[in-house]
Order: structure tokens, then sequence, then C-alpha cells
């Protein structure tokens, strides 16, 4: 049986998607001339300023052109529903945002994305624009914590782009945007659990298969399998689990300060991320951890798949002013 | 037996006509395992191949030119992991044949081989690594040695099928290490890679239409 959609037409669904997100947006986006899945920011590229580039597949609206705007990316570069973008459309966005000072690529680490963009590149070299790349690894379920280059990026995106976009903003130096990419990086732990599949707009099937009962511990934005099928638990418990194997890695210190995000994979309500938020309130607050601040809703989503994420982003006097700088996207504001 | 330019284009047609038919298998096997959209993009991929190639003038055009056609639409149209790998192939078997109006076995089976060792480079996989490589690195090598032992270009694409089938099979038995699936670890065995199932499609579609 085919999943029910408000759609139109499956392979036209990004074009769509992206024709309303213009109408709704005239303010924030544009895209770039004879390229529409080049989304750039009307008030973010300027001279001597590094261009931030980001993209990455459909699907996981607001990622990643909601986060396009002043203060944080330039520009996203839009791919199908769950494929990274060619390079083509990489390569525009590099060209509309580049001033000369660099620009830096920015992107969830997965096979697809890095060979679109490692050609994007090497396209844009020839163009006398210097790319470099900040991958994120942010996902702790996907690969040991020994082989962190090798973990996949998902909600924590979102810390890491903003950190990015903020070094940008602030005119600093090529290298020290990269740097400072890298460490938010380096500071940023998701985990994920998931309820039930999601389908694509092209074939209306769930994308795996879960018992009523049960949930996935550590499934990726795409529904790659994750770490552990369990019986699903309690919110608290859920939670629990999630925070121990993050927590685990971060080691924070009594006294540091973190930043929190608990993002839906697209159809867990606000109610439960509250229910979970609580839970990591209670649960940082035991061990001395003070929450900076928190973000709470849809950001990197997974279509309707039912579940959750959870980020936290450990802050020290420098990914803090970052986190702080001003940023107006027409799908996130802050500062 | 002599390959031209009208018998490429209709190569393209064939893939593409098996990649739709192949398409939610595709998708299942990569759900198993990935993230459930390879029929999707490989339909879409050779759809728009085949549509770029048809649109071009045959008389005109040399199998090189019309082989990084086919590339350049491939990877517009999909971008994701195969767009690239798939790009690649056609790329470098486009300079494999550079200069040349037709084809004879030599040369196609010279294509055929260049197709997988782009896939491989761009890849930057090797055998047992469970990718499509599996699938693609025996075919080659059986092309060629079937060439080489005196066979004709049946032959030796039959033989190329033979051995991509055998070695999509063998992905079962393997653990990922590349792309998406490698973050399953032991999870992904007992399980065909879908990008050698998609190779062992393409491969058979290539021999029907290049040899019937």
């Amino acid at each position: 049986m085919q999943t029910k959609k408000i759609i139109n037409d499956g392979n036209r669904a990004v074009d769509e998607m992206l024709e309303g997100i213009l109408a709704a947006h005239p303010r924030h986006l544009k895209s770039v001339d004879g390229s529409p899945r080049s989304i750039i920011a009307r008030d973010g590229p300027r001279q001597g300023k590094v261009g931030l580039v980001i993209g990455g597949g459909s699907g996981h609206e607001p990622s990643f052109l909601g986060f396009v705007g002043k203060g944080l990316a330039d520009a996203a570069a839009i791919g199908n529903v769950f494929a990274s973008p060619p390079p083509d459309p990489i390569l525009e966005c590099a060209k509309a945002v580049s001033s000369g000072a660099g620009v830096l690529f920015m992107y969830g680490n997965y096979a697809g994305d890095v060979m679109n963009f490692d050609m994007a590149a090497e396209m844009a070299a020839m163009d006398d624009i210097e790319v470099r790349t900040v991958l994120s690894t942010d996902d702790v379920a996907s690969a040991p914590r020994d082989q962190r280059h090798k973990r996949r990026g998902v909600a924590g995106n979102f810390f890491i782009f903003k950190a990015a976009g903020a070094a940008c903003d602030r005119m600093l130096s090529f290298d020290e945007c990269e740097r400072i990419a890298g460490k938010a990086n380096d500071h940023t732990f998701t985990m994920g659990v998931a309820l039930s599949p999601c389908s694509l707009p092209q074939t209306r099937r769930p994308n795996f298969e879960i018992e009523p009962d049960e949930m996935e511990i550590g499934m990726g934005i795409h529904g790659e399998p994750g770490i552990a099928r369990e019986k699903l638990k309690t919110a608290d418990e859920i939670t629990d689990e999630m925070l121990d194997r993050i927590l685990g890695e971060m080691a924070p210190a009594r006294g540091d300060k973190v930043a929190v995000l608990v993002n839906s994979l697209g159809s867990t309500p606000l109610m439960e991320l509250y229910i979970m938020n609580r839970r990591v309130k209670q649960r940082l607050d035991e061990i001395g951890v003070s929450i900076h601040a928190s973000w709470v809703g849809n950001y990197c989503t997974s279509l309707e798949m039912a579940g959750a994420s959870i980020t936290l982003h450990r802050l020290d006097g420098e990914l803090q002013t970052m986190l702080d700088h001003p940023c107006d996207c027409a799908m996130f504001r802050a500062g | 037996m002599t390959i031209d330019t009208a018998r490429l284009v209709a190569m393209f047609a064939a893939i593409a006509n098996a990649m739709s038919a192949d398409r939610d298998r595709l998708c299942a096997l990569d759900g198993v395992i990935g993230d459930a959209d390879h029929g999707i993009a490989m339909e879409l991929g050779f759809s728009a191949a085949r549509d770029a190639v048809a649109a071009l003038d045959t008389a005109a055009a040399d199998p090189t030119a019309l082989l990084n056609t086919a590339a350049k639409s491939f990877l517009n149209a999909v971008g994701a992991s195969s767009g690239p790998l798939y790009a690649t192939a056609l790329m470098r078997g486009a300079a494999a044949v550079k200069g040349k109006t037709t084809l004879d076995d030599a040369e196609t089976v010279a294509l055929f081989q260049a197709m997988a060792k782009g896939i491989q480079d761009r890849g930057k996989a090797e055998p047992g690594e469970k990718t499509m490589i599996d699938a693609w690195a025996p075919a080659a090598q059986a092309a060629g040695e079937a060439l080489a032992s005196g066979k004709g270009l049946a032959a030796s694409l039959e033989a190329a099928a033979q051995a991509a089938k055998a070695g999509a099979e063998a992905t079962k038995a393997m653990i990922a290490t590349k792309g998406r699936a490698s973050r399953l670890g032991e999870r992904s065995l007992g399980h065909m890679d879908p990008g050698a199932a998609s190779a062992v499609t393409v491969i058979e579609a290539m021999r029907v239409a290049l040899t019937s």
C-alpha cells in the first residue's frame, strides 16, 4: 500500500517545494539565475567575507536552505530527496558567494555528498575560487569513537553551521573560519531514535520495516539502520539511553556549558520533544552542566519519519560568541 | 560486430528500461542496508542519459561525444553516489574510444573496462568492500580474458554478465566498509549490495543491446 502524501508528482516534489519556499521567503532567499537548485541569501555574501556554502539532499527541511541568510550560510545547494546535489548547482553557489576571500563547503559526511562537493571544488579551482571543506560528523551512533571521521553528519549541523556562519559574518580570515567550523564539529554530539519509517515521494513506500512496539536507537536521518532495535521505552528511558552515549563521549566537567537541540525527525510532535527536553535538563542539572540555550522543534527532519534526536554542543567562550552572534534566515533567527 | 552511435543510443534506452523495471527491487534492497533511494537514482540517471543521447544527431556525434553527453546528463539528474560514479564511468569510457567513429569488439571491451576503472577510481573502493565494484571489477576482468582468449564481443559480454552476477551474489557474504552501509558493520552481512545488484542489471542490458 502506498503512503499518503500531499504532492502533485513525486518527481516534481523538490522543485515545487523550492517554488513554494521562494514564494514564502522572498526577503531572504533567491535562486541563482539559470540554476534553480542553487539558493542564495539576499543579504549575506559581501566583499571580503568568506563565503559559506552548505547543502545536501532534500527531505530534511528546514535543513539545509532554511539556514541560509545573513549571519549563517550564504548559499545552499539542493539535491533530490535524500541524495546529494550534483556538482553544477554546488559550483553555481560557490561562484555566487565568492568574493575572493575563499569559500567554505560544509555538509554532512556521506559518500555521495563528498564525491559531488569534491568535484564541484575541483571545478571551482579552475575558476580561481579557493574552496575548503569541513565535514560534519556529529552522529555518535554511526561509527566507533576512534573513527569519528567516518561518522555521519545529522542534526548537529545546526550548531556546526551556526558557528561557521558567525565566523564568516564576523569577517574572520579563511583560516579562522575553517578552524572554528572544525572545532564546532568536534564539540557537537548527536544521537537519534526512530519509531516509524518515512517514504520517498517517488516510491511512497515505507523505507524500512519496524514492529509497532519497537524503536531503533541510532538510526540515521535517511533511515540507515542504527545500533540497536529495542522495545519502545518511556521518554525518560529513551532520553537517558541517548544521553548516556553522548555524555560518555563528551565527558563534560561540572560547570561546563552546553547548547541543546531536541529535534523531531518529522512527525514526532513538540509535546514529545518537550518531554524529552525536560529529561535532558534534569540529567544535565544532576551533573552540574548548565544550558546556555535550547532549541526544540523541527531542524533536521527525515520527511515524515517518527522519532527524534538530541544534540549537545559543548561551549567555550569562542563557540558561545559564535552561537550568540545574530543571524536572520528564512526559517531561523537568533540574536 | 561493429558498434555505431545508433547502437549506443539504443543501449542507453535499454539500460533505462531495465532500470525502470528494476527500480522497486533496488529500492527494497537499499532499504535493508541503506536509504532506499538507489533504484530511483539509477532510473532517473539512465532516463536522463537516454533522453540526452536520443536528442543528439547520431550522424554527427561520435561515440566519445555521445558518452560524454550521457555522463553529464546522468550526473546532473542524480547527484547522490551513483551520479559521480556512473558519470565518471561514462567519461572514462568516452576517453577510451576517443577518435573512433565505430567500435570493433576490442574497442567495445576497452570501453567496458574503462567504465569499471572509472567507478573504482571515483569511489576509491576495492573488491571485497561490498560495493558496485564487486560486480564491475570481475565483469571487466572476465570480458578482457574472454576477448584475449579469442572470443568475440557476444561471448566476452556474456562472460562479463556472468561474472557480475556472481560478484553481486558474493556481496551477501561481505561486510560493508564503504558508503552508507559501512556504518552497519556486521549487520550488512547476508544482504546483497544494491549498487552491485544494479550493476548486474546495467551490464546485462548493455550485453543484450550491444550483441543482439
